[in-house]
């Protein structure tokens, strides 16, 4: 056994020489992911949040040309949330109940399988879902149904390390994918729905070591304390469960909240409720904060702040760009935290005035009631966590939005350790009806809708643009779409036999584009015959 | 303390286990039914209204005599699993809401029995009559099926006086667009396809009016006014509208007296019951 493994440990590098197309994932590469589009190595494509390819073998004189490549089946009920990563030839995803694999990225054929005994009294708000790994040398990492953060070897699947970051039985999860920056697996808690404290949490990606923690709620003592009404800040919510983004420049990660909690009464926690529904400015090493912006304050609909944040540079500015669940297109200069605009991009009846800031105020009226008070968008939002995308050739952001209202009325419901904790109860209100999906495409400069398409019905499916002029998403439908980016007319469609909830990613092997995105219980990928 | 969320687990664990034969362990506990009131309203209102009364979607739960759960262990398990076949789904997988802990659920059900008012002594409308109007005078059947009797033009009426309250089937009745009635379901889907009116005419003009079996961005499957079923790409046709106007006739109390109609809401009352 020794001798022979010897002999293979002596061959292996001469095969990494000969191989340099399987080299491990390091931070440099991560930095520098705009320079192989090939490869889709985070969540969002690169650490701008853009979710753009830089392919363009697939384009619009030949979109309408695109078949179905290989179908990967989890076998699983449940929505697929996924955004998958692929490396070299190997796509990474992750399934229901916390399973996640590695597949011959030609194929779709397995290569590991990975499935986390997850115990039975897990009782994550929305479904068994994740949103995808994160990669960085030999080891995928994985947030966990039952929070836990684990490590896995991208080779084999097996666990590496496993790291308990919360005691899920009062209603912590993760469902996010983390992301890499230096050696650190960052990740953000879900549970605002169980009235947990939230926070964001890095991990040393060799040892697993928790190296800083954030809470999103700050304690006594702390600055933003003063905005949570007695001991409401215990049970204050603010999870972070949407990958965020990360500049180089300044070591900063961009990282957005969710909602107080309970998400739709605020009686009992009077304040702002800092930090829930804002963007926070961390260092990356420290996890200290820089600054934030809150985007709807002392929130009393469910209007998570959690979209991904796309970080844009224009005209010489560096911005930080984001379509809200809230109805309002928020553009932000980044090295600073101060508003430079916010314009409604879908319908909203929640705020007719702006502060000082220029930030989005709620009207007067706008607060749920005992019998039931209608307010738009409603608890769904315009947009949720449909991952967004910025093309840089066409300046535009593509956004899944919604119209839609709901009545919402108060619950008084007690805190109970890991029971749920909304305060409310919420329903489709009638008068909106039909409920509207759109595909938006968004000038970031002027907050301007240049370009809609209207969908079936509502939609949770992401956007990717690729610099083949296109834009993808799917629908409720079962349709995957590729869109001309400019006109977001449908040049291409397939019919995948179940919704989207999951955004679309792109790489290429051997010189060939595929465009990936999970729906109903299955990965597909798709390419040029 | 430690232990506690633990042994409670264990003792729902074990109350779930003997769910067939379970009692609620919370059977007339005051305090558990207000907690099951919230729980309901967050759970279960949007289709069985506030108060439990039924909404447009669900029934009337303060009937204590229900279609498929007697006992309390019986509905334990229809909230925890779902009806099959029908919109009710199973515990947290509507995914929306937060999947309900077994000590929720028997909030729920003690919220619901502490709902409960006895039939009316005195029934209101004549169900005999009532079937003879569905299929005769009043044309219900050239649209609806019953038991597989009918038309199939509009939605099959079999099972309606039991998921639906009267005031629902009455409203749908005179003011049919008002809501539409939900069809094909679709398992990964958020919402269901509704009864929408739809035209269409073909590349060669030709003119099909019916209703929207199912629809996407760029097919629709249509039944037409003769249950004749037709497949049709979108960008092949010379026009495409659907409209949210129902294709079932308003019945006014001209067309159809208070006293009729009762008499047709308390036949398929009775045909729900069966």
């Amino acid at each position: 056994m020794t001798r022979s493994r010897s002999v293979l440990l002596s061959v292996v590098p001469v095969l990494l020489l000969l191989s340099p197309a399987f080299a491990q994932v390091t931070y440099e590469r991560l930095l520098n992911s705009a320079k192989e589009p090939q490869n889709w190595m985070m969540y969002s494509g690169d650490y701008s949040g853009k979710r753009f390819s830089g392919l363009d073998q697939i384009n619009k004189s030949n979109a309408h040309a695109v078949v179905a490549k290989w179908v990967y089946q989890t076998g699983a009920t449940g929505k697929l949330e996924t955004s998958p990563l692929e490396v070299d030839g190997i796509l990474y995803a992750t399934g229901q109940d916390d399973r996640a694999f590695a597949l011959d990225a030609r194929t779709g054929r397995p290569i590991w399988m990975y499935q986390r005994q997850v115990p039975s009294d897990i009782r994550p708000c929305c479904g068994h879902v994740n949103r995808g790994l994160a990669i960085l040398g030999g080891k995928v990492f994985l947030g966990t149904l039952d929070a836990h953060v684990i490590a896995l070897d991208a080779k084999t699947g097996a666990v590496i390390w496993d790291r308990t970051a919360a005691d899920y039985r009062i209603g912590h999860s993760f469902t996010v994918a983390p992301l890499i920056v230096k050696n650190l697996v960052i990740i953000g808690v879900s549970g605002g729905e169980y009235g947990v404290r939230g926070f964001i949490d890095a991990y040393d990606a060799d040892t697993g070591a928790r190296k800083w923690r954030f809470y999103t709620v700050p304690g006594p003592g702390e600055p933003g304390h003063d905005t949570w009404e007695g001991d409401s800040w215990k049970v204050g919510g603010a999870p972070a469960w949407n990958t965020g983004t990360y500049d180089p420049a300044t070591n900063q990660i961009f990282w957005p909240t969710g909602n107080p909690s309970p998400s739709n009464r605020g009686a009992g926690r009077a304040g702002d409720n800092l930090y829930s529904n804002s963007l926070l400015a961390l260092n990356t090493d420290t996890g200290k904060l820089n600054w934030y912006f809150q985007f709807t304050k002392h929130d009393e609909h469910d209007w998570d702040a959690t979209q991904v944040p796309i970080m844009i540079d224009k005209d010489g500015k560096q911005l930080i760009a984001q379509a809200n669940r809230n109805g309002f297109f928020y553009v932000i200069d980044r090295a600073n935290g101060k508003l430079i605009s916010a314009t409604a991009y879908g319908k909203q009846t929640w705020s007719d005035s702006k502060d000082a800031d220029g930030r989005p105020v709620a009207n007067k009226n706008a607060s749920p009631t005992l019998n039931g008070h209608t307010v738009c968008p409603g608890a769904l939002g315009t947009t949720n966590f449909m991952a967004p995308s910025y093309d840089p050739q066409t300046g535009l952001v593509y956004v899944t939005a919604r119209d839609q209202c709901d009545i919402f009325s108060t619950a008084p419901q007690p805190y109970e350790a890991g029971h749920a904790y909304y305060g409310s109860a919420y329903f489709p209100s009638e008068d909106a009806k039909p409920y509207l999906g759109f595909l938006k495409a968004i000038d970031p400069a002027t907050g301007e809708i240049k370009e809609k398409f209207q969908h079936t019905s509502p939609t949770w499916s992401g956007v990717l643009s690729t610099a083949g002029g296109l834009v993808f998403s799917g629908d409720a439908e079962g349709n995957f779409i590729a869109f001309d980016a400019e006109s977001l007319k449908p040049l291409w469609h397939f019919q995948m036999g179940g919704a989207v909830y999951a955004p679309p990613m792109a790489f290429a092997i051997d010189g060939k584009e595929y465009v990936a995105i999970a729906a109903g219980s299955a990965i597909y990928a798709f390419g040029l015959p | 303390m430690g232990w506690q969320p633990g042994l409670i687990a264990v003792v729902f664990a074990i109350a779930t286990l003997l769910a067939a034969d379970a009692q609620n362990p919370l059977a007339g506990n005051a305090k558990a039914a207000k907690a099951g009131e919230y729980e309901f309203r967050i759970n279960c209102a949007l289709c069985h209204g506030l108060g439990a009364r039924g909404g447009g979607r669900g029934p009337d739960l303060t009937r204590a005599k229900k279609k498929y759960a007697h006992s309390d262990a019986e509905m334990f398990q229809i909230i925890s699993n779902g009806i099959p076949g029908t919109a009710m789904p199973a515990n947290g997988t509507n995914g929306q809401g937060v999947g309900m802990t077994d000590e929720e659920i028997w909030q729920i059900i003690t919220y619901i029995r502490s709902q409960e008012v006895k039939a009316p002594a005195n029934s209101i409308g004549d169900p005999a009559h009532g079937k003879e109007l569905f299929y005769g005078d009043a044309n219900c059947s050239l649209c609806h099926m019953i038991d597989g009797k009918g038309g199939r033009f509009g939605p099959d009426l079999s099972g309606v006086g039991a998921s639906r309250t009267r005031g629902a089937i009455i409203d749908s009745v005179r003011n049919p667009s008002h809501h539409l009635a939900w069809g094909l379901t679709e398992a990964t889907k958020e919402f269901p396809q509704e009864y929408e009116s739809v035209t269409a005419v073909t590349a060669d003009g030709k003119e099909i009016k019916g209703v929207t079996l199912n629809e996407d961005s760029f097919s629709v499957q249509i039944m037409d006014t003769n249950e004749q079923i037709h497949l049709l790409e979108k960008d092949k046709l010379k026009s495409f509208h659907t409209s949210r106007e129902s294709a079932m006739p308003k019945y006014t109390t001209d067309t159809l007296s208070d006293k009729d109609l009762d008499d047709i809401v308390a036949y398929l009352v009775s045909v729900g019951a069966k």
